[in-house]
């Protein structure tokens, strides 16, 4: 990589963007929750961090998927619909066989999902978008077929999942025993793990890395199958944070789980960024979520503006890595 | 010359696996006449209509993820606009809304090639957005649609009752827009970029502008489907329907290359018609609704699936 002698302002800041993509976001994180508290004084507390972290968690979850499916330049529109199935599987086995056969039930059919995107994906070579667009599609069905012969048994919601997903230790969510493991789990992964190092090899040069003997197929079939489970977990998370069983549960978080990885830097095309940065990104989405709640936008003006986010920051990553 | 002939095998043999299907409907249920093909027709509609759109665009070597929220925008703008409208009024409505899906299309192809960002990104990030518009637009279904566009699409043509007007409709609309622009040097171009842009560009393609053409064009045509909608039911859908994993099923199926360069307009036609009367005689098997999307999806995927395999073999020959 050649520098010029002297690097102008703008190619600089791409530099700084590029190389540390979380000090740029934590500044725009700050600055959001400024024009936040200039808005509407006071809503600023203790309860108010908690409240944003518990809603940001099982976003940044969802975005630990397409985080890892990124890295090798691919996506998974899959994540709401596995997670909304183990919810769903969940709530409505639990009084019929128990709690924990259940979850096992539920996160066995998350694994399915992921398992057959997989198969698509790493050895019919089936664009990543096509293939996890089509396994919802289906899977869908196939929870719509479920339910009606499900609808007479109960639903119930386990109480460790309730525990998990409202409840609060000394101001904070609970689910932040789950995240935190989870996250460090992740960050370790992708950065010391041999397994992260192929995904970042394959999401930087596939060619290359196929000729310096790494099987693409199992590293694909591998990651699609983990990015399903992470959703299933993410799924129970929301189930006992949402307190309901619905058949869309965790539809609308397919579309912000996409958004916060790409604002957090990481590139669409693989090969670069981390999860780091899509934490932040999730966070990010959530204060700015209730910002616009809180400016009455209606759901419309919402997805617009997450679209044009999206599609803004890759067009920026790309200048500015073009001009660095 | 033999690829030609290849071509053609294609599609006469998508013609004869729908034959084949119809006869077997006929089988299944005795009565099924002129009005079964008048409502496969009608529900075929905005299912063909994407599909052409997405072929043109996939033949320049692109894909436009946005089709079904372009559709859903183009639906409820007519729909909301026409409620209440005399005839003379919504014709004007039905132009400006064709006009609309020009411009959504070229706002797409002009992001894809000033961004240099890649198609499958920005229209992932449009999909968003033209949902976002349509939902802005009507929250939920309404509206209403002249009573001479509905006439258009239902029942048969001049008294031949065999002959769905729906089916008239879709090739006379097709075959006006892409007939003269096949013929012409922009059918070359198209096709040009869609096999090897480099290539294109050292032979004096304008390939920028070429390829919005190109998005310009699905948009119409996706227009023309979300108008198909309003005209089928009545009322503008704001909420996309599976138009985007349908209609690239049916392209691949129709023998159109992802990858793009190849293919022509009839066979993912053919194709769009096999998979709607999958679904019909699945219907008329009394076979669980919810059963028959299960079925069709893993059609769809497997014929995705099997697409991506040719074309990956066709890649390393």
């Amino acid at each position: 990589m050649t520098m010029t002698a002297t690097p102008t302002p703008l190619a600089r800041l791409g530099r700084v963007m590029v190389d540390r993509p979380l000090v740029p976001l934590i500044g725009l994180l700050i600055l959001l929750v400024a024009i936040l508290a200039i808005l509407n004084p006071g809503v600023l507390s203790m309860f108010w961090a908690g409240n944003t972290l518990k809603i940001a968690i099982p976003l940044a979850m969802l975005a630990a998927c397409q985080t890892l499916t990124m890295l090798t330049g691919g996506i998974d529109l899959s994540v709401g619909t596995a997670a909304t199935i183990a919810a769903y599987l969940t709530a409505t086995l639990a009084p019929l066989i128990g709690v924990p056969p259940a979850i096992a039930v539920a996160l066995a059919a998350a694994v399915v999902i992921g398992l057959v995107n997989g198969f698509g994906i790493a050895i019919c070579r089936v664009h990543p978008l096509i293939m996890t667009l089509g396994t919802a599609l289906i899977a869908t069905g196939c929870l719509l077929v479920y339910q009606r012969y499900v609808i007479a048994t109960g639903v119930l919601i386990p109480e460790a999942l309730l525990w998990l997903g409202t409840g609060r230790t000394w101001g904070l969510p609970n689910s932040l025993v789950l995240f935190i493991p989870f996250a460090a789990l992740v960050i370790w992964a992708q950065r010391r793990s041999g397994f992260g190092r192929l995904l970042y090899a394959i999401g930087a040069n596939e060619a290359a890395a196929r000729l310096s003997g790494v099987r693409v197929w199992q590293v694909h079939l591998t990651l699609y199958t983990l990015s399903s489970l992470i959703a299933g977990v993410t799924g129970l998370l929301y189930l006992g944070q949402i307190k309901t069983a619905s058949l869309s549960l965790a539809l609308p978080l397919d579309l912000p789980s996409v958004a916060a990885a790409v604002i957090g830097g990481t590139s669409i095309f693989g090969g670069r960024g981390g999860y780091g940065g899509t934490i932040v990104g999730a966070l990010i989405l959530t204060v700015l979520t209730s910002m616009l709640t809180l400016m009455q936008i209606p759901e419309g003006g919402r997805r617009i503006l997450f679209g044009l986010i999206i599609l803004a920051v890759t067009a920026l990553f790309i200048r500015l890595t073009e001009r660095s | 010359m033999r690829r030609w002939i290849e071509a053609n095998t294609w599609t006469l043999g998508l013609a004869v696996l729908l034959a084949v299907l119809l006869l077997a409907t006929k089988l299944i249920q005795p009565g099924f006449g002129a009005s079964g093909l008048d409502s496969l027709a009608r529900a075929a509609l905005p299912f063909a209509l994407a599909t052409v759109g997405m072929a043109i665009v996939v033949i320049a070597g692109g894909i436009d993820l946005s089709i079904a929220a372009m559709m859903a925008v183009a639906s409820v703008t007519g729909a909301v606009l026409m409620d209440g409208a005399s005839d003379g009024q919504s014709l004007l409505i039905v132009v400006g809304v064709l006009l609309l899906g020009l411009l959504m299309g070229a706002v797409n192809g002009a992001l894809i090639v000033l961004s240099r960002v890649p198609d499958i990104v920005v229209t992932l990030a449009m999909l968003f957005v033209w949902q976002g518009v349509a939902l802005l637009i009507l929250n939920a279904p309404g509206g209403g649609a002249a009573p001479w566009l509905r006439a258009m699409v239902a029942g048969g043509l001049l008294g031949m009752d065999w002959l769905p007007r729906g089916i008239v409709f879709l090739a006379v609309v097709t075959a006006a827009i892409w007939l003269p622009i096949r013929r012409s040097r922009l059918g070359l171009r198209l096709y040009a970029i869609g096999s090897d842009p480099l290539a294109a560009f050292r032979s004096g393609v304008p390939v920028g502008q070429t390829r919005i053409i190109a998005y310009a064009l699905c948009g119409l045509f996706a227009a023309l489907g979300g108008l198909s909608v309003t005209m089928g039911t009545g009322i503008g859908e704001p909420i996309p329907g599976p138009y985007l994993l349908a209609s690239v099923a049916a392209v691949v199926l129709g023998g159109v290359v992802l990858g793009g360069g190849r293919g022509g307009l009839l066979g993912p036609i053919l194709a769009v018609f096999i998979l709607r009367t999958v679904r019909m005689d699945l219907t008329l098997l009394s076979v669980d609704p919810n059963v028959a999307a299960i079925v069709e999806g893993t059609i769809m995927v497997a014929v995705v699936m099997f697409g991506a395999v040719v074309a990956t073999r066709g890649r390393k020959p």
